[in-house]
């Protein structure tokens, strides 16, 4: 067959294409695979979350909703951003219900973007942003993390990022893949330099109800950040509903307003039976929520005291169900280490790399699984160690 | 208080984790939580610990019925009198007092119907307090005590994702 390459733009061809494909293609041909690599809960979606949907496509509800997405969620979304974060959002101009918390980056980052603005990111980062701002023809710049810093950002690494091209700085916590959050003092050293500079602040809080010691900051309720941050938020992590495809976005009416002319243009609106599912979730979803955040806590504990046991150095993530173990001591790469667990242990893992050049060194295993397992998977993992340690 | 019932709430779902498990979980001393559990065991706030079985993938034909028990109280004691009675017969797997229409509702399990049928009419209906008895066969289990029987949920994530 020809070659049509030639055909695919250039931007396209410019995008590395995402190194967790080709360690998904490896992990589907075993058997027996313990799997510490997905990025989605454990859990099922709660069933009342379930059965408000067939309730919903048994009335009928199977056409468009308003571009916006349904009032009554917007509505809804408002009441939980008010008591979540602090933050009042108008319903009608202030709130976008899209598919997913990826649809929203996408939007934010086309409608902002003009070629050639710089995107900050803070690095190990969750593998979309980067692409996303190449694709809306940004310059994506890696702001880098260190578990000595605890996976914050540091101001004066910010500093140094910036150039008078900068334009948007996302910040993605609690964080996938470290499980680093920000707290309310980083999140507020951070705010002379982003006003300073004019920056637009994009903060994906996806997993900000998966928050362990404490209560998530957003920085959209810094005085004077309201306006210049766009908070994305959705119901995938917290109400364990990723395969609805239902995030929303929150920020000024103009921004929001120029996300929804290209989301009413391109997809027009997010499915009405996921948003009905998701009402649900606002409105009676919170006892269950709060019962698998606890669980998720609890497994938390019980993977970073298994990598202490065996061994592997990990920063004590404070968020989200990832901890990002440093496997430097032994001597492999993130892709070898992980590729040799894999083939010896049957163990899965998410090479660090995968996340930015950042994360090299580092492995990410996700804690969403069930107690035995990960017990299972850590024992794999310790004899593994055993066999690689160096010196 | 508060570390016993987070222990009983743990176990509650499942007994078979580890005291050090556990200990990790609510960041607690191992030898702590193995002292308050042997406490809650010997207090009797913790009963027993059983398994959940699904005999029906054994082709076993063993059957189990609830019953419906109308009695008459006594005076001092109530129903606890009778209820306690009925508890002790090894076949009554559980009695609980009931509000409305009748007052003990019991489950029994034995291999054969007849076996509960001798034992409805020959120990349960021949006690001084037991008014009638109305006996519902259980058919087929569908969850008990959380746990599905039919379609056990598996896990149908992908196993890699971002």
């Amino acid at each position: 067959m020809s070659t049509m390459d030639k055909y695919v733009s250039k931007t396209v061809q410019t995008i590395p294409p995402s190194g967790i494909r080709k360690f998904f293609d490896l992990v589907s041909q075993l058997e027996g695979v313990i799997s510490l690599g997905v990025g989605e809960p454990d859990f099922v979606t709660p069933w009342h979350i379930r059965e408000a949907c067939f309730y919903s496509l048994e009335h009928g509800y199977t056409m468009y909703t308003s571009n916006q997405g349904l009032i009554e969620l917007r509505e809804e979304i408002a009441l939980y951003m008010k008591r979540h974060i602090g933050v009042s959002y108008s319903p009608e101009r202030e709130i976008l219900v899209t598919v997913g918390v990826s649809e929203a980056v996408d939007l934010a980052l086309r409608a902002i973007i003009e070629p050639g603005d710089e995107v900050l990111i803070p690095e190990p980062s969750y593998v979309s942003y980067s692409p996303g701002a190449s694709l809306a023809y940004g310059v994506p710049v890696a702001v880098e993390t260190f578990a000595e810093d605890e996976y914050r950002v540091r101001l004066d690494r910010l500093e140094k990022s910036i150039t008078p091209k900068s334009k948007v700085l996302i910040l993605a916590y609690p964080n996938n893949p470290t499980g680093g959050i920000m707290r309310h003092e980083d999140l507020e050293a951070l705010v002379d330099i982003i006003i300073k500079n004019d920056l637009i602040v994009m903060s994906d809080e996806i997993y900000s109800e998966l928050t362990y010691n404490g209560q998530h900051v957003s920085i959209a309720a810094m005085p004077g950040m309201k306006e210049r941050t766009i908070v994305f938020n959705g119901f995938s992590k917290a109400f364990a509903m990723t395969g609805w495809r239902i995030g929303y976005a929150c920020g000024h009416p103009d921004l929001i307003g120029a996300m929804t002319k290209i989301h009413q243009y391109t997809i027009m609106c997010a499915p009405i039976m996921a948003q009905k599912a998701a009402l649900e979730a606002l409105r009676h979803g919170e006892t269950e929520m709060k019962k698998m955040v606890e669980n998720y806590n609890y497994r938390r504990k019980i993977m970073l005291s298994g990598f202490r046991e065996i061994g592997l150095e990990c920063f004590e993530p404070q968020g989200a169900f990832y901890a990002f173990p440093s496997i430097v001591n032994t001597g492999l790469n993130s892709e070898e280490f992980s590729e040799k667990l894999i083939m010896e242990e049957k163990v899965a893992v998410v090479p660090g790399n995968a996340f930015g050049v950042i994360g090299n060194g580092h492995v990410r295993c996700c804690y969403a699984a069930s107690v035995a397992d990960i017990d299972q998977a850590l024992d794999r993992i310790g004899s593994f160690l055993a066999r690689h340690r160096k010196g | 208080m508060e570390l016993e019932k987070k222990i009983l709430k743990i176990l509650e779902h499942d007994a078979k984790i580890s005291p050090k498990t556990i200990a990790t979980m609510l960041d607690e001393d191992e030898a702590h939580v193995r002292e308050v559990l042997a406490h809650l065991e010997k207090e009797k706030y913790i009963l027993g610990y059983n398994t959940v079985v699904n005999w029906d993938r054994f082709g076993e034909n063993g059957v189990e019925a609830m019953i419906e028990v109308k009695v008459t109280p006594v005076r001092e004691v109530g129903f606890n009198g009778v209820a306690e009675r009925i508890s002790r017969f090894p076949e009554v797997r559980s009695v609980y007092l009931m509000s409305g229409t009748y007052d003990l509702s019991i489950i029994v399990t034995a291999d054969t119907m007849k076996e509960i049928a001798l034992f409805v009419s020959h120990k349960l209906s021949t006690l001084d307090e037991v008014q009638s008895t109305v006996t519902h066969f259980i058919l087929k289990r569908y969850k008990q005590d959380n746990f599905i029987f039919e379609s056990p949920q598996e896990d149908k994530r992908l196993v890699i994702s971002p």
